[in-house]
């Protein structure tokens, strides 16, 4: 019986935890689609999270794609397939590697930087204070944000995904000595535009989920710092465990709209 | 509702966990008068004071600003209230990230001014009124206690509000600092023609800008009146209140 009421409750932590993020969301679209848009700390934010985020998302892009370039060769090579590395690496940089790794990236270093600055403004009364002067905290603080998110989360997974093949395509010619006509030929033919239009839509799905997430757990945050701290580790692991699981999700159902291998 | 009151307040009950914080808590707010309500610290008064701006609705009971009653208002219908009282929190609550400028002028950008030069004009103006000239480039951090407090006082009467709502102004501020801004609450009365609400539990504050003090026991209103009635009034709970008087042995 213990079980069943500690499952019972968990379940409805999650069902409530959704509700709130769901209900931030439909307020934010709200007041976006009512005009209520400050363009001048959108710019702010796109500079904060997009051209920020940049360096951290290019080095983890371009690593992966090296390592993944290196084992699928490793592999490849005793079936002597050297040259179908190109289009392995490339799809999987499109369809998954770019978007989720841009994802997680963004969750660790956007999202804990946006629930830590929202954590801190309610514990401090920041947040009472901008009611007070009767300005709305979603108008003010989230939907810059969301608009930020939703303009540089797809951008981001685009240098992600360029970057990774990039690096690829490098490490396979130059170092592990595959025909770079080989090389790109197949890739080429593998890779399609809908390849790179599913990665660029997960993109938009991450950074949804990664702003709202972020922002709720900012916004509830209490009991002082230790609070602010609680607020951005749960932002961080759970911004990080949904992409990873809505990517799983987004995955099956995007393949059923764009499949994977059929051509046309 | 009295014809003069501002702001009424009927039979507010508020929670916070198990605890009953406010019990049927009424007053009055007179149009143009400065109510101090003084009460035991963790009593309810800041608690009461955050129900009159809607951040904090009650159990039961109604808060009439202006004739309309604010409880049963969401979020974007108390904008045009919130519009109308300023509030000065207890630490200031400046926004972090913006200069002492800025945190002044965000009010009038955020009501549609985009005249910079009148923005800079209406921001040393105010500044200057609660001497703060010369500051406006300093970063809240590096302000002391009172000079955050007169900062927020700035931020909060840059749009002159009909009614101010001060929580512990003079708290943590050593005796010349309170002073000041003691004269502050009282040249805001005379120059703005501004109702205050005062929350404190400093009686040197009280007998200095009162024109009614309420003090706040068990979470109702104990006594309600001018500062010489609160002098001459014998009850011992009040008493014991301004007179500083624990009543526990050495």
């Amino acid at each position: 019986m213990n079980l069943l009421s500690a499952i019972g409750a968990g379940f409805l932590a999650f069902v409530v935890y959704l509700g709130q993020v769901t209900e931030l969301a439909a307020e934010t679209f709200r007041s976006i689609f009512a005009g209520r848009i400050r363009f001048g700390l959108v710019l702010r934010q796109i500079s904060h999270i997009g051209f920020g985020s940049q360096m951290v998302v290019i080095v983890t892009g371009a690593f992966t794609g090296a390592v993944f370039t290196a084992q699928t060769f490793f592999q490849f090579a005793r079936l002597n397939m050297e040259s179908a590395v190109g289009p392995v690496v490339s799809v999987a940089m499109c369809r998954e590697l770019g978007p989720v790794l841009t994802g997680l990236m963004v969750a660790g270093r956007v999202g804990a930087a946006m629930s830590a600055e929202l954590g801190t403004m309610k514990v401090t009364q920041q947040i009472d204070a901008l009611r007070a002067l009767a300005v709305h905290p979603v108008d003010y603080l989230v939907v810059p944000r969301a608009l930020a998110m939703l303009v540089s989360v797809p951008l981001l997974v685009g240098e992600c995904i360029f970057f990774g093949m990039g690096a690829a395509y490098l490490v396979a010619t130059q170092v592990l000595d595959v025909s770079p006509a080989y090389y790109l030929m197949n890739m080429y033919k593998f890779t399609e535009a809908k390849d790179i239009f599913m990665g660029v839509l997960k993109g938009f799905a991450f950074a949804v989920i990664i702003v709202f997430v972020s922002c709720r757990e900012g916004l509830n945050a209490r009991d002082g710092a230790v609070g602010v701290g609680r607020a951005t580790t749960e932002a961080v692991v759970i911004g990080s465990l949904a992409v990873l699981i809505a990517n799983f999700f987004l995955t099956m159902l995007l393949n059923i709209f764009f499949p994977a291998g059929v051509n046309p | 509702m009295s014809a003069d009151a501002v702001i009424d307040v009927r039979d507010l009950v508020q929670r916070i966990g198990t605890q009953e914080i406010l019990r049927g808590f009424s007053i009055p707010v007179i149009r143009g008068e400065t109510l101090v309500l003084l009460g035991k610290s963790g009593g309810g008064k800041s608690v009461f004071l955050r129900h009159l701006i809607g951040l904090m609705k009650p159990i039961s009971g109604q808060i009439f600003v202006e004739g309309e009653d604010i409880t049963k208002f969401g979020e974007r219908e108390l904008e045009p209230v919130r519009r109308k009282v300023g509030m000065v929190f207890q630490d200031g609550a400046l926004f972090d990230s913006m200069t002492v400028f800025e945190n002044v002028a965000f009010p009038l950008r955020e009501r549609g001014e985009r005249n910079e030069t009148t923005i800079s004009r209406k921001v040393a103006d105010t500044l200057a009124l609660v001497n703060m000239a010369g500051h406006d480039k300093k970063m809240p951090v590096n302000l002391s206690g009172g000079m955050r407090k007169r900062v927020a006082l700035a931020r909060a009467i840059v749009s002159p509000p009909e009614v101010i709502l001060y929580d512990e102004p003079t708290a943590g501020l050593d005796p010349i600092v309170s002073d000041s801004i003691n004269r502050l609450i009282r040249r805001m009365q005379r120059q703005l023609n501004a109702t205050s609400i005062v929350v404190t539990h400093d009686m040197v504050s009280c007998n200095h800008i009162a024109d009614r003090v309420a003090l706040l026991h068990e979470g109702r209103v104990y006594f309600y009146g001018t500062t010489e009635d609160l002098k001459q009034t014998q009850d011992p709970i009040i008493r014991d209140f301004v007179d500083g008087r624990s009543n526990e042995a050495d």
